[in-house]
């Protein structure tokens, strides 16, 4: 019988020579990643359970990212501990403002992060790195401190879903909507427990930042990893960021999947996920009036270069429409330094929008664009639950970037070509 | 072990966004989590659940984030043991490894209302309705798991290894 991706990673890093779904392993980690907001718990445990030393400190990566540059004094405190753990640890990977970035998106550019990883992260969006062929998945604090000590962890193999992907996108057409159409299609526990793997000639023609979306958002759909595999894009990629060896892998003809779907790329349509769940998709036909109040351009999902240049595209030479507040999130300082130096901040700046240091600050509520009652967002983020960004009775409308700086103009939801 | 209480029911889906919002994830005191449990979709939620009361919820219960603290702050509003349909697997694993017990039942998630007494037996995974006099079933944890919850959670049951460096 052949294997996954997934299944070679896991076989791989559980030191044997084949593994099968359900199956239970202890494997190798490659890196252990926290925030500001989970790592504080893990290190409580880390000291709790009389840890003195981690495994590797070139392995565990600390990014304070979710309420940084501090919110409060409570957000200080965390972050503070963070740092002095890191520091009393020597910790390599330990990214505070300035050198921080959105955690997702800063490991993949840094190249900390690479082909045929075992990555566990305490963030349920760590699933992101899949997109360079790597296993990686969310976990809470606990098994972060465990990992912190012992490098290893223990995983269920989880059954793979595939989805055959043929075609390519049209214009402003990105990974966002290609994900919020599979989420729309299984369900937000289509995928409970499963990897996604996504596989056909179509992934060969979407870009790596697409990819990294895709990935992303598995975790909507319940899934405990997706993954991509490795073509000449991902390759290019890793060029100049990943400085040592990494391992491809691809699936075998006679791997085994629990289902199959094929998407036909051409089919996808500018999709958003309505209140309050990522599965209540709709396409512009079913869209009707929606007036917005405030519009978030960034996050994990759709903070990196590409995004914040689709969504400049969309809305330069034009303004804001009235009443309608617009913040622009790069997603690290590589991506904000780009952004500035390609004029891709006068577009947003110039309508009328603002640019915020990178942070994960609106997407979980945080601080930086919180909403009040009754208040509707379109954002480029993951999540649309109830309260999820602000006030219990505020809405969150999830879409593309080109679909968020489109709406930003129009004053409701809208697609770039009623940008007019 | 035996666990008994009154039952809070909650429907399909419920996140840890809702469990406890990120807005309070400034802190990591167990009590003032707990204060702030549930409180987008339930306020009284906090204020009224009792040592031993049981939540029955439907599908895909704590899906979303991986905050350790949303078991964290049911476990300490003083809950028992969760029973629901299915879970999402970050907050599964999250739950076993702080030591909040948690059991899945179609059936239980089902028939259980608000309000009713029920009895748990974590063994053997029997669920016992005194207000309805019904009996259902949910697969017990094998016994490694319920050393885990019994312990108090995964670190207090390894806590006696110092250093795992080779």
């Amino acid at each position: 019988m052949g294997m996954t991706i997934t299944e070679k990673i896991m076989a791989f890093h559980a030191g044997v020579k084949s593994v099968k779904a359900d199956e239970l392993i202890m494997a190798k980690l490659d890196i252990v990643l926290g925030n500001d907001i989970t790592s504080p718990v893990a290190i409580n445990e880390f000291e709790k359970a009389g840890f003195v030393e981690v495994f590797d400190k070139e392995k565990i990566a600390l990014v304070m990212d979710h309420f940084v540059p501090c919110k409060d004094i409570k957000s200080a405190t965390q972050v503070k501990q963070v740092r002095e753990f890191s520091k009393k640890h020597n910790i390599k990977h330990y990214y505070d403002v300035g050198k921080m970035g959105i955690e997702h998106a800063l490991l993949p550019e840094l190249g900390i992060v690479k082909a045929g990883d075992m990555i566990i992260g305490a963030d349920s969006h760590t699933c992101t790195y899949g997109a360079l062929g790597a296993f990686a998945t969310g976990v809470g604090s606990t098994d972060m401190a465990v990992s912190m000590a012992t490098g290893k962890s223990w995983f269920k193999v989880p059954k793979s879903i595939k989805f055959n992907l043929t075609g390519k996108l049209k214009p402003y057409i990105t990974g966002k909507d290609v994900i919020l159409h599979i989420i729309g299609l299984i369900g937000v526990d289509g995928a409970r427990y499963c990897a996604m793997e996504f596989a056909g000639e179509g992934v060969h023609s979407m870009s790596m930042d697409d990819r990294f979306t895709i990935a992303n958002m598995v975790i909507e759909a319940g899934a405990k990893n997706g993954i991509f595999p490795v073509d000449d894009k991902t390759r290019e990629y890793m060029r100049g960021r990943v400085s040592v060896a990494y391992n491809e892998y691809a699936s075998d003809e006679d791997a085994e999947y629990f289902a199959e779907y094929d998407i036909d790329l051409d089919d996808i349509d500018y999709t958003v996920a309505f209140p309050h769940l990522p599965e209540n998709v709709k396409t512009p036909s079913e869209w009707g009036e929606v007036y917005i109040d405030q519009i978030v351009i960034g996050s994990c999902t759709n903070g990196r270069y590409s995004d914040l240049y689709n969504a400049a595209m969309v809305m330069k030479g034009h303004k804001l429409a009235e009443g309608v507040r617009c913040i622009v999130i790069p997603a690290t300082q590589d991506v904000y330094k780009k952004c500035m130096n390609d004029g891709i901040f006068d577009i947003f700046i110039d309508a009328g929008a603002v640019i915020s240091t990178p942070t994960c600050g609106p997407c979980l509520g945080g601080y930086m664009g919180i909403l009040a009652d009754g208040e509707k967002c379109v954002a480029t983020t993951n999540r649309n639950f109830i309260g999820r960004m602000g006030h219990k009775n505020s809405e969150i409308y999830l879409a593309s970037p080109a679909v968020a700086a489109a709406s930003a103009i129009v004053g409701r939801l809208a697609t770039p070509a009623e940008v007019k | 072990m035996l666990k008994q209480g009154k039952v809070y029911k909650f429907g399909d889906n419920i996140d840890t966004d809702v469990i406890i919002p990120a807005r309070y994830l400034n802190t990591q005191d167990e009590k003032e989590l707990a204060s702030y449990c549930m409180i987008d979709i339930d306020t009284a939620f906090a204020g009224n659940v009792r040592e031993g009361d049981i939540i029955v919820a439907g599908s895909n219960f704590g899906c979303g984030s991986s905050r350790e603290h949303a078991p964290i702050s049911i476990k300490a509003s003083g809950v028992s043991v969760i029973i629901a349909k299915s879970f999402a697997r970050i907050f599964y694993r999250n739950a076993i490894n702080i030591g909040l017990a948690i059991m899945e039942s179609e059936e239980a998630s089902k028939k259980i209302m608000e309000g009713d007494e029920i009895n748990v037996d974590l063994t053997s995974g029997k669920i016992v309705n005194i207000t309805r006099g019904e009996e259902y079933f949910a697969e017990p944890f094998p016994e490694f798991v319920q050393n885990i919850i019994n312990c108090n959670g995964y670190i207090n049951s390894i806590k006696k290894v110092k250093s795992w460096k080779k």
